[in-house]
């Protein structure tokens, strides 16, 4: 396993439910990720860009604790056994 | 607080009694009681969240407690908002919030706010409290919220979830960041569920409120490391309790910049001009009402009707003659629509149904919405149908 990447439950409804998504494959950056994480389920992805490819801003990723907006981005690197995180605003109260 | 002997004991028998665990408590001690008494926090919101922390910040004795609310007990609200009893069904939210908190500290002053909470009123409100507890149900009024604290400078000790999820965090206190640093702006209408359309775990706004009420006493106590610059995220299924850290960014237009300089629309900025209250976001959109829908299936017109609620919903009840399938599952089914028929959708309120209507139209289909959803058809068409 490379990544993974832990959606918010918001999103479960466009990955069949599954809450993780373990990489098997090499990504070197977090767009890399966000590219096989759109492979396998669009609609999920559709709902972390934009579509000129930028993240939405009601949305967050973080690779570890760190936030990618405050480092370099969808550029920023990742390495083996990096969990990516998703993290969407929820308004409930 | 410990090497303070010079305190002066203010606090009543019945109150040194009452709080004899946080007088013995090192770090609280009679100082930090006193503190707790003379603090003023400001509850927005008497809900799922609003209740936990009413009640222990009541408990441990917050000389006073503002609540803003202008809602009323509905028995679907008892499932979670543990304030209200069931024969408060129908009462103003905050006059049973002030019973409850009475009945269980008399020493609290309880300051209610029947309104709901505006650009023009916010600061005035917000002004005459020390913190500020956000525990709404809505973007537009956390974005109010937020401006609002970062221009009087008090800090917002946030929650919020969703389903088996929660978020809790200390804005805008201090050098630390505000809510905007985390979201700039709110997602579009329709992307992000609210808890009436994908349910919530009852305990979990218990879970998540009491966090909030307990950095609330620790930022008037002045003890411990607070949430600020960290977001805790509680996942209730996997029970993981995860911190990610917010940096404070500089070009925040509201603690950064500073271009924030007066409350705006909220509503407006969210993308909301129906406003929180409005039932969906349908603007624009083609949509029947349920007795429309009830005449063009008794006159057996041709048209296909889907229902987009998960199946556990489906079971409650469902218009005959509809077809399953969930909103996740749309783009999926788009090759087994029938492109020369009108495609009919609802759902339980309206709201996801008006998500579907418009991945429909996207792909060139000619869908129409069912205002208010199966509720609505409940009270016009079939009252056996049960509403949740």
């Amino acid at each position: 396993m490379a990544v993974s990447i832990v959606l918010p439950r918001a999103l479960l409804t466009y990955s069949r439910g599954s809450s993780t998504l373990d990489l098997d494959v090499h990504c070197a950056t977090v767009a890399d990720a966000l590219d096989e994480l759109g492979r396998r389920w669009p609609a999920v992805l559709d709902r972390v860009l934009t579509e000129q490819g930028d993240v939405r801003e009601h949305v967050n990723i973080f690779v570890g604790e760190e936030s990618i907006r405050f480092a370099s981005g969808l550029a920023t690197p990742v390495k083996d056994g990096d969990t990516i995180m998703i993290v969407a605003a929820v308004s409930g109260g | 607080m410990a090497g303070d002997h010079a305190v002066s004991i203010d606090l009543s028998h019945d109150e040194l009694l009452r709080y004899s665990r946080h007088l013995i408590l090192p770090d609280v001690e009679l100082e930090g009681q006193t503190r707790i008494r003379n603090a003023r926090v400001l509850l927005i919101g008497a809900g799922g969240l609003g209740s936990p922390t009413a009640l222990y910040l009541a408990a441990a004795g917050v000389g006073t407690l503002g609540i803003v609310d202008f809602d009323t007990v509905d028995l679907s609200n008892l499932q979670r908002q543990v304030l209200h009893g069931t024969s408060d069904v129908g009462r103003p939210k905050i006059d049973s919030a002030r019973d409850r908190i009475v009945d269980l500290n008399p020493h609290v002053v309880v300051e209610t706010h029947r309104t709901q909470l505006t650009s023009a009123n916010a600061l005035e409100i917000l002004g005459k409290y020390d913190i500020v507890v956000d525990g709404t149900d809505n973007f537009p009024t956390r974005y109010l919220v937020n401006d609002a604290c970062v221009m009087l400078g008090k800090p917002n000790v946030y929650g919020s979830i969703f389903r088996f999820e929660g978020q809790a965090s200390v804005f805008s206190s201090g050098d630390g960041p505000c809510y905007r640093c985390l979201f700039p702006h709110p997602p579009p209408p329709g992307l992000v569920p609210s808890c009436a359309e994908g349910g919530v775990l009852g305990v979990l706004p218990g879970l998540v409120g009491t966090i909030q009420a307990t950095e609330t006493l620790k930022l008037i106590l002045g003890i411990g490391d607070t949430l600020v610059g960290r977001l805790l995220l509680i996942d209730t299924l996997g029970m993981r309790f995860h911190t990610v850290r917010v940096p404070r960014d500089e070009n925040c237009p509201a603690c950064g910049t500073r271009e924030i300089t007066e409350l705006v629309d909220y509503e407006a900025f969210c993308g909301m001009p129906g406003g929180v209250m409005a039932q969906d976001d349908a603007s624009g959109m083609q949509e029947i009402t349920p007795s429309e829908l009830a005449q063009r299936l008794a006159a057996r017109e041709e048209f296909t009707l889907i229902d987009v609620r998960e199946p556990y919903e489906w079971q409650i009840g469902h218009i005959e003659g509809a077809r399953l399938i969930p909103l996740g599952e749309i783009e999926d089914a788009l090759a087994t629509l029938d492109r020369s028929k009108e495609v009919i959708v609802y759902c339980r309120s309206g709201k996801r149904s008006a998500n579907a209507v418009r991945q429909l139209s996207n792909a060139g289909f000619n869908a129409t919405n069912v205002s208010g959803g199966i509720l609505q058809w409940s009270d016009e068409v079939d009252p056996s149908i049960p509403k949740y």
